[in-house]
C-alpha cells in the first residue's frame, strides 16, 4: 500500500458518494439503537424506495452524533440538517423533506451543544459508515500509517507525538511520549502493544462510542503505535458488555488486513503487526494495566506491584505498552496534522481535547468532545443547556469511582489535569454526571463505595477490608444511625485505603467519600441529625415526624 | 479423575461442546485461553456448570481450581442458569440518580425478587449491570434483550407481564 493507492480508493470512494444527491445519516451507535434506529433506517430505505429516489439519495448509518437524548437522530447531508426522536412511521415525512420543507422534529445544528464542541477525536463519528473501510480512508484515513512507515522512522514517530504534549486519556494523564520511549528503548525482540477499551466506569461510555463509530481510527492509532516502539502483536481488551463495539472492530481488523494496512509487511516494509481481540468479563478491576494484562494472559484480573511497569516488563513478561482507546484515537490526526497543531489546542499542561459522557440532570445528555480548559459551567450551562425543570444545580462528578463531585463554587474551573486534581477529584477517563438539589451526596458517596467494594479484587488488605468498612459506615449514616465518630473514622479511612492499597482502585476509592466530606459536610452532619434535604434516604426518625 | 493428557472426551454428544473444543484448539490449548473458552461456553449455554468448568479445565490442561477461580472472579460468567425472562437494570450512576433504585423496588414489589434472583417457577431473572452505557438514556432496563429508555417503573413492569404473558 502506498499513498497514491490509497488517494486512489479515497477519490473512488469519494466519487461513488458524490453519485448521490443526498445522504441521509441514521445513527446507528448503541443508544439511538436502543431506541430503535436500526428499524428507522429499515422504513428511511423502504421510503426512499417508494419515493423513486434510489438513485439520487443514499440511506448510511453512521455512529454516534453525540446528542444521545435526541436519539434516534437523522441527518441529511450535505446540509447537515438533523432530525432527533424519530420514530420508524416518520420516515416517510424525511423523506418528503428533502426537497424542501422542515420536516418532521427538526433538531437545530447551530445551538452551543454542537458550535462549543471541538472534534478531533470524533471527527469521523456520525459521519462515516464504520463499517466500511473505504469511507474511513475517504476521510483520511491510514494517511497517517503509511506516511510514518514510509516517511518517518520509529524514533521521529516517537519524537512527534512527545513534541505534541499527548497525555493518557485513561485518566492518570502520563505523557504518551514518555510511555511510548520507554518501551521503544528496551532492547527486547518481543514487545507488544495492548489497546484498554475495558471501560469500567458506570456513567462513561466515551470509548465504546469511539469503538462503535469509529474503529479504524483506534487500529490506526495502534499500528503507528507498533511501528513506533517495535511491537508485533496487539491486543484490543474490550468489554464482552459492548457487542457491537466488538462486532465492527472484527469488521474492521478483517478489512484492515485485507488492505494490507494491517498483517506481515505493512506497505512492504519490514513493519507487521496483528490485532487479536480479548473479551473482558466484567471486573472494573481490569481497567488497571497490570491487572488487564493478567486477564489477558487468561488469569484473574488482579493486579500486581509496579514497578517493574508494563512498558518494561508486561505481557508474558515482554515490554508492553498500553494506552486507552481514546489515546489511540487521537495518534493519526497528530501524525498528519502535526505536533505543533495539536500542541496550539488545549491549555499548557493539558494539549488537544477531551471527549466527556455528559449524563445526569443535564438537558443534554450525549457525547462531547471539547478542548481541555474550558469551564465546568460551560460544559454544564451552555453545552449541556443547564439542568431541567428549573431545579438547582449541585455538583458534577467526574472520574466515576474514583472521581469527585464538585460543588458550585468550582464550576468556573478549567478543565485539565492539573486543576481537577487539585480540588480532589480527576479528569479520569471521562464520565461527567451532573446532580442537582434532587441527589443525596451522602447516599452518592454510598453508591460509589458499594461499587468499589463489590469490585475490589482482594487482592490487598486496605482495599479489600477498607472500601467494606466504609461502606457499612455509610450505610449506617444513610439510615440515620451514624455518629460524629463515624464522620472521624471515615476520615481516617479515606486516609488509609489512599495511601496502603495495592493499586489504583483502592488508592482511589475514597475520593467520592472524601471530596462529599470537604464539600458536603453539612449533609453528613443532616444525616446524623436525622435529616435528608434530598428525601433520597429513608431516615427513620424523619419518617416518624412526618407521620407525627 | 481428570487427566491432563491428550484431548479429553466431549461431555455429551451436544453439538454445541464441539464450539467450545473449537475455541480451546484456536488458542493451542493455551492456558491464556481460559477466558475466551469460558466466554464461548457462556455464549452457547447461558451459563457455567460443573461439567461445563471440568471439561474445559481438561481440554486447556488447567487446574479446575483455577477455572473455577476464574469462573467466579468474572461478574459476567454466572454459574446458575437464568430464567426464562430476564430484565437487566442497570445501576450505572446516570441511572442511579435517575430512579434505577425505584424500578428495582417496583419490580421486586411485583414479582418478588431481588437482583441476582430468579422467581421459584423459573419465569424471571432480575440482573444488574454496572452500566450499559446507555446514560443518555438514564434510567435503562432491558427485558428480554429489549432495551427501555428514560423509562418508568410501572413501564418495566408492565413490559415484564407482557413477555410473561405471551408464554401462557
Amino acid at each position: 500500500m502506498t499513498v497514491e493507492e490509497l488517494r486512489n480508493i479515497a477519490e473512488t470512494e469519494r466519487e461513488e458518494q458524490r453519485k448521490y444527491e443526498k445522504h441521509v445519516c441514521v445513527c446507528i451507535a448503541a443508544g439511538c439503537l436502543s431506541s430503535g434506529s436500526d428499524l428507522l433506517k429499515a422504513e428511511l430505505e423502504k421510503e426512499v424506495d417508494a419515493a423513486g429516489l434510489k438513485d439520487k439519495v443514499k440511506v448510511k448509518g453512521v455512529g454516534c452524533m453525540g446528542l444521545c437524548s435526541a436519539g434516534p437522530l437523522v441527518s441529511v447531508e450535505p446540509e447537515g440538517k438533523m432530525h432527533g426522536n424519530i420514530a420508524p412511521e416518520q420516515a416517510k415525512g424525511i423523506v418528503a423533506s428533502l426537497g424542501a420543507g422542515e420536516g418532521p422534529n427538526p433538531c437545530p445544528s447551530d445551538v452551543p451543544f454542537f458550535e462549543r464542541q471541538k472534534k478531533i477525536v470524533l471527527e469521523n463519528s456520525g459521519k462515516i459508515d464504520p463499517e466500511r473501510i473505504e469511507d474511513y480512508i475517504a476521510h483520511d484515513g491510514y494517511f497517517a500509517l503509511v506516511q510514518a512507515i514510509s516517511e518517518m522512522t520509529p524514533a521521529d514517530v516517537v519524537r512527534e507525538i512527545t513534541r505534541s504534549g499527548l497525555r493518557g486519556r485513561g485518566g492518570a494523564g502520563f505523557p504518551t511520549g514518555l510511555k511510548w520511549s520507554t518501551v521503544a528503548k528496551t532492547g527486547e525482540q518481543k514487545k507488544y502493544v495492548i489497546c484498554n477499551a475495558d471501560e469500567g466506569d458506570p456513567g462513561a461510555f466515551m470509548d465504546r462510542a469511539v469503538l462503535e463509530s469509529d474503529p479504524h481510527r483506534v487500529i490506526e492509532g495502534m499500528a503507528i503505535a507498533a511501528y513506533a516502539v517495535g511491537a508485533q502483536k496487539g491486543y484490543i481488551y474490550v468489554r464482552a458488555e459492548y457487542p457491537l463495539a466488538v462486532k465492527h472492530l472484527k469488521t474492521a481488523i478483517r478489512q484492515a488486513e485485507r488492505l494490507g494496512v494491517l498483517g506481515n509487511s505493512i506497505c512492504g516494509s519490514s513493519f507487521s503487526f496483528q490485532i487479536d481481540i480479548r473479551l473482558g468479563a466484567g471486573a472494573f478491576v481490569c481497567g488497571e494495566e497490570t491487572a488487564l494484562i493478567a486477564s489477558i494472559e487468561g488469569k484473574r484480573g488482579t493486579p500486581r506491584p509496579r514497578p517493574p511497569y508494563p512498558a518494561e516488563a508486561g505481557l508474558w513478561g515482554c515490554p508492553t505498552l498500553i494506552n486507552n482507546v481514546e489515546t489511540f484515537a487521537n495518534i493519526a490526526p497528530i501524525v498528519r496534522n502535526g505536533a505543533e497543531w495539536f500542541a496550539a489546542i488545549g491549555t499548557e499542561k493539558s494539549k488537544g481535547t477531551k471527549v466527556f459522557a455528559l449524563a445526569g440532570r443535564v438537558n443534554n445528555t450525549g457525547l462531547i468532545e471539547v478542548p481541555m480548559g474550558v469551564t465546568l459551567r460551560e460544559i454544564v450551562q451552555e453545552i449541556g443547556g443547564g439542568i431541567p425543570g428549573g431545579k438547582k444545580y449541585k455538583a458534577v462528578q467526574t472520574g466515576g469511582p474514583s472521581g469527585g463531585c464538585i460543588p458550585e463554587e468550582y464550576l468556573d474551573l478549567p478543565v485539565d489535569y492539573e486543576s481537577l486534581k487539585k480540588i480532589g477529584s480527576i479528569m479520569g477517563s471521562g464520565g461527567m454526571i451532573v446532580m442537582d438539589e434532587t441527589s443525596c451526596m451522602v447516599d452518592v458517596a454510598k453508591y460509589f463505595m458499594e461499587f468499589c467494594k463489590s469490585e475490589s479484587c482482594g487482592k490487598c488488605i486496605p482495599c479489600r477490608a477498607g472500601t467494606e468498612q466504609m461502606h457499612s459506615i455509610l450505610t449506617r449514616i444513610t439510615e440515620g444511625e451514624g455518629t460524629e465518630n463515624d464522620l472521624e473514622v471515615l476520615r481516617e479511612l479515606c486516609d488509609l485505603l489512599r495511601n496502603t492499597s495495592l493499586c489504583g482502585l483502592g488508592q482511589s476509592a475514597p475520593s467520592p467519600v472524601a471530596t462529599t466530606m470537604q464539600y458536603f459536610g453539612d449533609e453528613y452532619q443532616a444525616h446524623i441529625e436525622g435529616r435528608c434535604a434530598a428525601g433520597v434516604c429513608q431516615i427513620a426518625k424523619q419518617e416518624q415526624e412526618v407521620e407525627a | 479423575m481428570i487427566t491432563y493428557s491428550g484431548t479429553p472426551q466431549l461431555p455429551s454428544d451436544d453439538k454445541r461442546w464441539k464450539v467450545v473444543e473449537a475455541t480451546a484448539r484456536r488458542h493451542g490449548r493455551e492456558p491464556h485461553a481460559l477466558i475466551e473458552t469460558l466466554h464461548t461456553v457462556q455464549e452457547y449455554f447461558g451459563y457455567l456448570d460443573d461439567t461445563a468448568l471440568k471439561f474445559v479445565a481438561a481440554t486447556l490442561r488447567l487446574p479446575l481450581s483455577l477455572v473455577y477461580g476464574a469462573a467466579t472472579f468474572y461478574h459476567f460468567f454466572t454459574l446458575k442458569p437464568k430464567g426464562k425472562h430476564t430484565c437487566v437494570v442497570c445501576t450505572g450512576t446516570a441511572c442511579y440518580i435517575k430512579g434505577a433504585p425505584a424500578l428495582l423496588s417496583a419490580i421486586e414489589k411485583k414479582f418478588g425478587v431481588k437482583p441476582g434472583e430468579t422467581t421459584p417457577d423459573n419465569e424471571l431473572s432480575v440482573l444488574t449491570a454496572r452500566c450499559l452505557g446507555s446514560c443518555g438514556l438514564a434510567p435503562v432496563a432491558v427485558v428480554d434483550g429489549a432495551v427501555l429508555g428514560k423509562v418508568s417503573p410501572e413501564a418495566t413492569v408492565a413490559r415484564i407481564e407482557k413477555g410473561i404473558g405471551h408464554d401462557r
